[in-house]
């Protein structure tokens, strides 16, 4: 594609291009180096942390605060948790999410204009975090990880961009498959999913990350520590130490700094991993959102 | 191919066979028989819907009650707006405002139009290699809890041992602690917001500026406008619709300040400026246990959200029909 208003530049436009060039890339930095810096720090030794105040390479590498996190129970239960409680929630959040989409996306389903009212109404009011704390808790979800999947479960943007994803198939699809004596169950499962793998992928990455990041659940809902996940886990870790920091004179031993360090690279390299995917689908799924929205 | 075509055009045939419009009037059941899979497939949905969303919607009321748990709902005694008139007379209500308010503002006048500008340089970028790797990176920190921006934050401007208290403090001349300072809150707040959400922001700005036709550059380029005028002339005029349709929506949502950020760095030293609705909520309902008067607050807050988001709806409807479009 020729970008037809860069063919003719002036002198000053030139000394403009390599200022911008600089200005962005400080600025894409800008964004990494914390991450660096927290990177480099997770493989240095506890002395050169103290000592340096800022690197982006250790001068001498180290493990320990790795091995120390790996072997801790609480830390290892976390993180074994939140795989856990993502993958399930994932799965679940998709499931729900998909088969009210489908009924919603015929034009024809009587009732289906109001409920789509009213799920619309949900993106604008809601009963605030004390209600919907009672209504946890009274279900008896206090302290599971039930707590952690199901008040997100649907999340109606998404349902409202699946659903439009749903109606714009080919109708014909659908009701070969109602003429080979499908239902509509079966219908949605063997002939609609299918064919909306790459939406429903870009969903699940959607929740996926809205659960594994979440920290608000876990803090509302889950009382007991050895239930909490990687998020929670992390905040205790980083918080905690800061506080008996700003009160001078440490008294009980507090974790080691390193040891902060490796738990947010943890917390964050699932994250990374799936970046490049993230990137590409979410972008999409984003101005799609707000096209339609 | 052909034989997808046929069965378009038998398909289409077979449904207005099966369903003739005299039967369609014919009664609820012949519906629900009809749609009984589709209803069947609604049900979780309505049920997630009726239990985690409108039920809270309705438990709500508490707000006008004094709930006490062993009573239940229904059991608590009416107070009507009692819970409200405290809370509005109350020096928190001014503060909450206060404070919310000012980091609303802060947001708007300095991470909005940080967005635009750096949407706009990017645009600019010749070099489609760099554009592309800024752009990847300056979406990573979107992707990243607030919980890991909370503990970058407390790692880069901790006491004594953060690089940026350092280099700051070096600067300035200064011995601040910038994580329990009051003053130095709101700032460090908008750091994080700016960090996080800017390079994700740019993404509509950057669809609306690929949206914007070449050929008036070219034109402009023809009578000897220079760069800077073909920005101001061509470019900002074009994506004035997005910018003012995203600064509505933008207002829509001035209450909610983001519960986990703000928790997050929240801590005893700087609650003065660190309380806001959501957090207040939070400390008043779970900490302390007060569930109907911080129902009235979260209510409050809620409700003007409704109104603010109605208003903004309103507001970019007129804008739209006025014709900038």
């Amino acid at each position: 594609m020729a970008r037809e208003k860069y063919r003719f530049n002036t002198p000053a436009g030139r000394v403009f291009d390599v200022f911008n060039v600089v200005i962005l890339v400080v600025i894409g930095l800008i964004a990494l180096v914390p991450f660096l810096y927290v990177l480099a720090g997770s493989f240095a030794t506890e002395a050169e942390i103290a000592t340096r105040p800022f690197f982006l390479w250790p001068e001498t590498f180290s493990l320990k605060a790795y091995s120390t996190i790996l072997t801790s129970d609480a830390f290892v239960r976390a993180l074994v948790t939140t795989v856990l409680v993502t993958a399930v929630g994932t799965g679940i959040q998709l499931l729900l999410t998909a088969s009210m989409a489908y009924p919603l996306s015929k034009a024809n389903l009587p009732g289906g204009r109001v409920m789509l009212m009213l799920i619309v109404f949900t993106m604008v009011f809601s009963g605030g975090m004390i209600p919907t704390f009672l209504v946890v808790k009274e279900l008896g979800l206090l302290d599971t990880y039930w707590a952690l999947i199901l008040p997100a479960a649907i999340n109606p943007f998404s349902l409202i961009i699946i659903k439009n994803f749903f109606q714009q198939l080919p109708k014909e699809l659908e009701e070969s498959a109602m003429i080979d004596g499908a239902n509509e169950v079966r219908t949605m499962w063997s002939v609609i999913l299918p064919l909306s793998k790459p939406v429903l992928a870009t969903f699940a990455l959607f929740y996926a990350v809205g659960i594994w990041n979440d920290f608000m659940s876990p803090l509302l809902y889950l009382n007991d520590s050895s239930m909490w996940t990687l998020q929670m886990f992390l905040r205790q870790v980083t918080a905690a130490t800061d506080l008996s920091m700003l009160q001078s004179d440490a008294s009980e031993m507090p974790p080691a700094q390193g040891i902060k360090f490796a738990v947010i690279i943890v917390a964050t390299l699932p994250i990374l991993l799936f970046y490049p995917f993230l990137q590409k689908h979410f972008a999409k799924g984003m101005l799609l959102g707000s096209v339609k929205g | 191919m052909v034989l997808l075509d046929t069965r378009a055009a038998g398909g289409g045939a077979t449904e207005s066979l099966i369903v003739p419009p005299r039967r369609r009037r014919s009664g609820v059941h012949v519906h629900f028989s009809r749609f009984k899979w589709l209803y069947l497939l609604l049900i979780p949905g309505i049920i997630y819907f009726a239990v985690f969303r409108y039920a809270p919607m309705f438990g709500a009321i508490i707000a006008f009650k004094d709930y006490v748990p062993f009573l239940g709902i229904g059991g608590s005694a009416w107070v009507g707006f009692e819970h409200f008139t405290n809370f509005f007379a109350s020096p928190d209500f001014v503060r909450l405002l206060g404070n919310t308010l000012i980091l609303a503002f802060l947001n708007l006048a300095i991470a909005f139009p940080l967005t635009i500008v750096i949407a706009l340089l990017l645009n600019e970028l010749r070099l489609s290699i760099v554009k592309r790797t800024v752009q990847t990176l300056i979406y990573i920190p979107h992707f990243l809890s607030w919980t890991v921006v909370a503990s970058l934050t407390y790692l880069l401007f901790a006491l004594d041992t953060g690089p940026l208290f350092h280099l700051i403090n070096t600067v300035l001349g200064t011995d601040i602690n910038f994580l329990t300072d009051p003053d130095w809150f709101r700032p460090v707040i908008m750091l994080q917001t700016i960090w996080k959400g800017t390079g994700w922001g740019t993404i509509i700005f950057l669809a609306a500026l690929a949206s914007v036709d070449q050929e008036q550059y070219e034109a402009a380029i023809i009578d000897g406008a220079g760069r800077w005028s073909r920005v101001w002339h061509i470019t900002l005029p074009s994506i004035a619709p997005t910018i003012v349709v995203m600064l509505i929506l933008k207002m829509g949502d001035v209450l909610d300040t983001g519960f986990e950020q703000i928790y997050l760095m929240t801590n005893s030293l700087n609650r003065e400026a660190a309380d806001v609705f959501d957090t207040f909520v939070y400390f008043m309902g779970i900490t302390q246990g007060s569930y109907s008067y911080s129902t009235a607050v979260g209510l409050f807050k809620a409700i003007v959200g409704v109104i603010l988001i109605f208003g903004a709806n309103w507001l970019s409807r007129r804008f739209n029909q006025t014709g900038i479009f």
